[in-house]
């Protein structure tokens, strides 16, 4: 087919988006016009280069005369993009993670006070939003686009919006991540990125669920893989969340400060409710949905009880948009909102291992693969940190429990579980999975650098979750010891002295946990740069496991 | 009973109504209330809204992320409430657009801290954390010191922030912009009107130099006014309406 067919088939598409693209372009020149705000004004030219190189690509691609396209069976080339988008951002977090580790280990060197937009402060939710919204958007992505239309056997619909989606969201990224560098933020955990920000990824996501919901409704399969139920309670519970919390109104429509629309004990519990859930159904559903199809795929085995998938589906995005409360213990929120927090938060477990034992036990009669495959052990290993860290969980909602670990470092060793253990590693699964399955390799380059990925990653998670374990049981026992006087034993500052060895130690968990990703990021650009054997169908058994790796 | 489901796995619109049903009741039900049952806000005397200058300095507060590091909210604990003060209370963050509770102590809560140290600690802490605490791993904020404060929007911060309920009078958001600087400038004529206008806020230098209104300033000013609102030698935690 050449590329007229290919336009008419898109339909009114390139035109929408082309008038998105214009009408950006013009706001962003307003803006940049307009304003008195010199951090604001860097953030519109960003934009505004954005919108105009998208214009270019866009008439390139449908004014322009075009070589004939091949068209495929499957859209895979906005998936390649994904995967490599995703490697991208995931070393960008980490490595803005052990940046901050140190700076919390060694202030005085990995402080500069001529670059005070290098604080601790503002990189921290550079790193956040990096790593969850970055690496874990793209991720989430990236396999939505495949799952579906595998799973429904049809192409993506809606021609060039995946591309849209794509690259809109990238420029989310860019917008709230240089935003941060520069002071832009709404102040509130995991929502920081300002108004105009959220009205993008706004336009973003709908166009996103759209693109799914139109690639389901084209399926020549009748039911809806149990993956796809998963991603859709995602996007469709995400966009709620995003766009009830972020109401705010803006100081200038030319300008980058504003206020949120709720204010105190109603915005805390707005802020936790969005913020929980940011955990449950971003990372939380959606790398789910990868377990779904991943883990059945890689070991070669059916998902082990289809009912327990239904239950497991229901239950927990039942649940788990109750559990914000139990982030606000002891705080001015009405007693009986964080009674209701926990209890959910403690309900929340059985669904959590539900689905932890549907993913584990699909590796009945394969349990095997685990000795020789070190993707699938990665994706296995990910779904036992994910029993791990929810079970973590609701202990940590229990009030007396959160009287001790609240404000304290366990907290960030709980998050670091999941979010290395579950949320890393599965996504690490796919990837490995993805890169040959796309550019048609037989295998990945090396499988040695997976496992040598696999046990570095390892000990940088143990050693990162078991410091912050024992820093933050210790902050909490120093925060309320009392001497045999009845006097406050410690000061505040000598609970952050004795945090020094274990912020060290912290930090070589977090640079092991960076190495490991370098190395896969190696071992997918040589796979994908044809260094690894092309697919055949018949596979040679016995091929060499690891070509000695240079 | 399973049969039931392929209504959901084969009707995808009816799939996302379902998803956007379940997962709509916990909101509903936890977060609705908060805005109707009056207890949910306990009210106490000496609770104001923030003046210019604080709400500039609240601005920056925002802007640097100390909210990442520090909470705003002691827990009624004991340690806590011998540590930081009276336990925080609901009505202390009512004009707080966003809330900055915090959920971590990597250095102390704040909720508190103001009139605890003077300006010139303030000052000389933010500057360099470790000349005044020598275990601080606390970023160093000299540069608030260089940077004048951007004062041409503060009319629009006031005006939002009435939008949004708090209670600034016509008076307060007319004189916004004078407001702002007399409150750094206290031998000017304009603190006399300041001072009408804000009767609890005495005006004065926070960063030792009058002449210049710097981000500084609006820093410590709002530093030094949290959590000092309330007199507790009269507030009754035990009186029935402040049981919640």
């Amino acid at each position: 087919m050449n590329s007229r067919q290919t336009t008419s088939d898109v339909g009114y598409a390139p035109l929408a988006i082309g008038l998105i693209l214009v009408l950006g372009t013009a706001l962003t020149i307003w803006g940049a016009a307009r304003t008195q705000d010199g951090p604001f004004a860097i953030q519109m030219y960003t934009a505004l280069a954005a919108f105009v190189v998208g214009i270019f690509a866009l008439v390139r691609a449908y004014i322009l005369p075009n070589e004939e396209t091949v068209r495929t069976r499957y859209e895979d080339g906005v998936v390649k993009a994904g995967v490599i988008a995703s490697t991208f951002w995931g070393i960008a977090g980490l490595l803005v993670g052990v940046i901050i580790a140190l700076q919390l280990s060694f202030p005085t060197i990995f402080y500069f006070e001529d670059f005070g937009w290098t604080n601790f402060g503002r990189l921290r939710p550079l790193h956040t939003s990096a790593v969850i919204f970055a690496f874990g958007g793209n991720v989430l992505i990236a396999t939505s686009f495949y799952v579906v239309q595998r799973t429904c056997r049809a192409r993506l619909a809606g021609g060039p919006w995946a591309w849209f989606v794509f690259w809109g969201y990238q420029l989310f990224i860019l917008l709230a991540g240089t935003g941060y560098l520069l002071g832009i933020t709404e102040g509130r955990e995991y929502a920081e990125p300002s108004w105009y920000v959220d009205i993008w990824l706004t336009l973003v996501w709908v166009a996103y669920l759209l693109v799914f919901l139109g690639t389901i409704w084209k399926r020549e399969e009748k039911h809806i893989y149990v993956a796809n139920w998963f991603y859709l309670a995602f996007i469709v519970t995400i966009a709620m969340l995003h766009i009830i919390n972020n109401l705010a109104l803006p100081v200038s429509f030319a300008g980058s400060f504003s206020y949120s629309a709720f204010s105190g004990v109603q915005d805390a519990l707005t802020q936790w409710w969005y913020g929980h859930n940011a955990v449950g159904f971003f990372l939380t559903a959606g790398f789910l949905a990868i377990m779904y199809y991943f883990i059945p795929k890689q070991a070669d085995r059916p998902v082990y009880s289809y009912r327990l998938s239904i239950i497991h589906f229901w239950a927990l995005i039942f649940l788990y948009i109750w559990a914000g409360p139990h982030h606000l213990h002891y705080t001015a929120l009405p007693m009986w909102a964080q009674t209701l927090g926990a209890t959910f938060s403690i309900m929340l477990w059985m669904p959590s291992w539900g689905g932890m034992i549907n993913g584990l036990m699909t590796l009945s009669g394969a349990w095997d693969k685990l000795r020789t495959d070190p993707v699938l052990r990665m994706l296995v290993v990910s779904v036992a940190f994910y029993g791990m860290s929810t079970f973590e969980g609701p202990v940590m909602s229990i009030r007396a429990v959160n009287s001790l670990s609240h404000y304290t470092d366990w907290t960030i060793g709980h998050v670091h579980s999941g979010a290395l253990g579950w949320v890393g590693f599965v996504s690490f699964g796919a990837l490995y999975c993805l890169t040959p399955w796309l550019w048609k390799r037989e295998r990945l380059y090396s499988t040695a650098l997976v496992e040598w990925h696999f046990w570095i990653a390892t000990l940088g998670i143990v050693l990162y979750i078991t410091s912050m374990w024992v820093a933050g049981v210790m902050q909490g026992l120093m925060w309320r010891a009392y001497n045999e006087l009845g006097f406050l034993e410690y000061s505040f500052v000598e609970s952050v002295e004795a945090m020094h060895p274990y912020y060290i130690i912290r930090a070589v968990g977090g640079l092991l946990y960076l190495i490991g990703a370098l190395l896969m990021a190696y071992n997918l650009w040589r796979t994908a740069r044809g260094d690894a054997p092309a697919a055949v169908t018949v596979r040679p058994n016995a091929a060499p496991a690891a070509v000695a790796a240079e | 009973m399973w049969h039931f489901h392929k209504w959901f796995e084969r009707h995808s619109l009816i799939l996302v109504v379902g998803i956007l049903l379940v997962v709509s009741i916990g909101g509903l039900v936890q977060i609705t209330p908060l805005f109707f049952i009056e207890s949910t806000i306990e009210e106490v005397k000496g609770v104001r809204p923030y003046t210019p200058l604080e709400l500039k300095g609240r601005e920056i507060y925002v802007r640097e992320g100390c909210y990442v590091c520090h909470s705003q909210m002691v827990r009624p604990l004991r340690d806590e409430v011998e540590r930081y003060g009276h336990y925080s209370l609901a009505a202390e963050s009512m004009y707080d657009h966003p809330f900055q509770w915090g959920s971590k102590r990597t250095g102390p809560d704040l909720a508190r801290v103001g009139g605890r140290y003077s300006d010139e600690w303030h000052r000389a802490h933010l500057a360099d954390p470790r000349s005044m605490v020598p275990e601080s791993v606390m970023p160093p904020y000299a540069f608030l010191d260089a940077k004048d404060l951007r004062t041409d929007d503060i009319t629009n911060h006031l005006r939002v922030n009435a939008m949004l309920k708090v209670p600034y009078t016509k008076e307060q958001i007319e004189n916004a912009d004078a407001d702002l600087r007399a409150q750094a400038d206290p031998d000017s004529d304009a603190a006399t009107a300041f001072e009408v206008r804000y009767p609890t806020v005495k005006p004065r230098s926070y960063d030792g130099d009058a002449a210049r209104l710097t981000e500084m300033d609006a820093l410590i000013a709002y530093l030094q006014m949290l959590g000092a609102g309330v007199d507790f030698s009269t507030y009754q935690a035990d009186a029935p309406e402040n049981q919640r």
